[in-house]
């Protein structure tokens, strides 16, 4: 599948953003200190320019208020209305730490809840695809939840080294994440590179009876719309490099980082810059892990095309 | 409303294709386009139309596809064959196009089946390119509107067009008459009746989209001898002078 920068900036970036407020909403920082009142704005942010760049791939964006009509069908429908929906209790969230200091559990929860409903309205959109089998498993929604949640983590303990707060607990939390979306993903990857594939040229074709079916010509000498969008070929020839990129960025180095955070017991500056580098290779990490995402997924129409 | 009807749809519209005489000519590609890009919805663009990297959307395309049989070469005498291979939209009962699509504008029509797109609430998301294993779906990039085949809609209820002429365009113009346009749900139908004749088949039918357009598979090659006419001639019925020189030569 053609990777959208456009897409994996958004799943990217709404993924850490509802990460993050999913971890605001539990209340696990301190709600007075600057830092967290800026992870609040951060989170709003990250999950504004997230949906806002998700626009940018759409052939009539001005319609694009119309997308909120199908929930009962469609996952992108359900996605955007949860997106929408979430905003209050995020907003209300932001508005007490930022204005007023504190902490409220009703808006907190609420917005860790419909955040991680929002990730996973995501996810499920790729998932509920049968036409690309690699994305359509349970294990694609788990993932993004994971991911989201270890991300959140991450700039949750980014926040708190930069607040002071000397904390053992938030980095081994986020360890504990890191650690699951990372194997939930190797899992997801073996399954992808194990699969016998659903249609093949000869289901396609109905010709299987006859014998083995090879493409002789394409419909047209040039690319299409269907090849441009479903053939894409770059993320596949380098699938095994952007694959040790995506799990030493985004597993080893925060794994590493998150340890001496661990043992050393570090807060204030050198704390923060240890959790920023951990959170800055782990971002760069994720962007690797969905370029592959789409890139290593393929879509049942090429087997009109000669795979 | 992009739920799919609840109930099956009375009328099953849709297209039954020969692969066993379609040759390959893209006139139906052709007469597609030229009907469709001046049909229903936006014109069906191209870009860079007359530079080397020409592309555009089109409804309908011809695929070609070898087939080798185990065991044989191809090139030498066997079933390894050609097979010319029209594709367009097949109006599926369990259109996965239609239940993705946030906006409503993917739709399946609860009185015939047709699967069709209203372009004013389509905001170009392409989910339902995705979500179709058949690559039914082309988007025009100069709209930003997904397009697919309409079963040409404006024809087949257009009572300002001759009878003859109230079928989809590439029906219309095939000239090997390869492309058979009726009502699959009702069983005795002309289509439905080729359709059980020829053992017609669905395409991919492990994607569980149930489609409506069926293919007729190639029929089974006999050898060029067992199609010769090696009968004696029957002359039984001569008459007159012939019916003498018939008798005489007989004799010789």
């Amino acid at each position: 599948m053609h990777p959208a920068p456009s897409i994996i900036l958004f799943t990217t970036l709404s993924g850490l953003g509802y990460g993050l407020a999913a971890m605001l909403g539990l209340g696990l920082l301190d709600p007075a200190h600057i830092a967290t009142k800026l992870a609040h704005v951060v989170a709003l942010a990250l999950i504004s320019g997230g949906l806002l760049s998700s626009t940018a791939h759409l052939g009539n964006p001005q319609r694009a208020w119309r997308a909120l009509s199908q929930w009962r069908s469609s996952w992108l429908s359900r996605e955007g209305v949860m997106a929408i929906a979430t905003f209050v209790p995020l907003t209300w969230s932001a508005w007490l730490a930022v204005i007023e200091g504190r902490y409220f559990w009703l808006p907190g929860l609420l917005g860790t809840a419909m955040s991680l409903l929002t990730v996973f309205c995501t996810a499920m959109i790729y998932a509920s695809l049968k036409s690309v089998q690699a994305w359509h498993t349970r294990l694609t929604p788990t993932c993004y939840l994971l991911f989201a949640i270890a991300g959140g983590l991450m700039i949750a303990v980014f926040v708190a080294a930069c607040s002071g707060a000397v904390d053992r607990l938030l980095p081994a939390g986020a360890l504990a994440a890191l650690a699951a979306a990372w194997a939930v993903k190797v899992k997801w990857r073996m399954r992808m590179r194990e699969l016998a594939p659903l249609s093949t040229q000869e289901s396609a074709t109905g010709l299987g009876y006859l014998g083995s079916v090879r493409l002789f010509e394409r419909p047209h000498m040039t690319e299409n719309y269907l090849t441009r969008e479903m053939g894409f070929r770059v993320g596949r020839k380098h699938a095994a490099k952007l694959w040790k990129i995506a799990v030493s960025f985004g597993a080893v180095l925060p794994t590493l980082l998150l340890l001496v955070l661990i043992v050393s017991g570090q807060g204030g500056m050198p704390g923060a810059s240890i959790a920023g580098l951990a959170l800055l290779a782990f971002a760069t990490g994720l962007l690797a892990e969905r370029w592959l995402f789409f890139a290593e997924a393929r879509h049942a129409v090429m087997n009109y095309y000669g795979g | 409303m992009t739920s799919l009807p609840a109930l099956p749809t009375p009328k099953k519209l849709g297209l039954v294709i020969d692969l066993d005489t379609c040759v390959g000519c893209h006139a139906c590609v052709v007469n597609c386009k030229e009907w469709n890009t001046g049909g229903y919805g936006a014109a069906l663009s191209d870009q860079d139309p007359y530079g080397a990297e020409v592309s555009g959307a089109w409804l309908n395309r011809v695929h070609s596809f070898e087939v080798v049989p185990d065991g044989e070469v191809v090139g030498e005498a066997g079933e390894a064959r050609i097979v010319h291979f029209p594709k367009s939209c097949l109006h599926c009962e369990n259109a996965p196009c239609v239940t993705v699509c946030p906006t409503g504008a993917s739709y399946k029509r609860a009185d015939d089946g047709i699967v069709l797109v209203e372009e004013d609430k389509c905001i170009g998301c392409g989910l339902c390119a995705w979500a179709c294993p058949y690559g039914a779906r082309e988007m025009d990039l100069a709209a930003g509107v997904m397009k697919k085949c309409t079963l040409c809609i404006d024809r087949i209820y257009n009572e300002t067009l001759e009878e003859t002429d109230r079928t989809p365009a590439c029906v219309r113009t095939c000239p090997a008459n390869a492309r058979h346009f009726g009502d699959l749900g009702d069983p005795e139908s002309e289509v439905s009746k080729l359709v059980a004749e020829r053992g017609g088949i669905d395409l991919m039918p492990e994607q569980g989209t149930r489609p409506v357009n069926k293919y007729l598979p190639p029929r089974q090659r006999k050898p060029l001898s067992a199609s010769a006419g090696l009968l004696p001639e029957d002359t039984s019925d001569a008459t007159g002078l012939f019916g003498w020189l018939d008798k005489m030569l007989d004799r010789i």
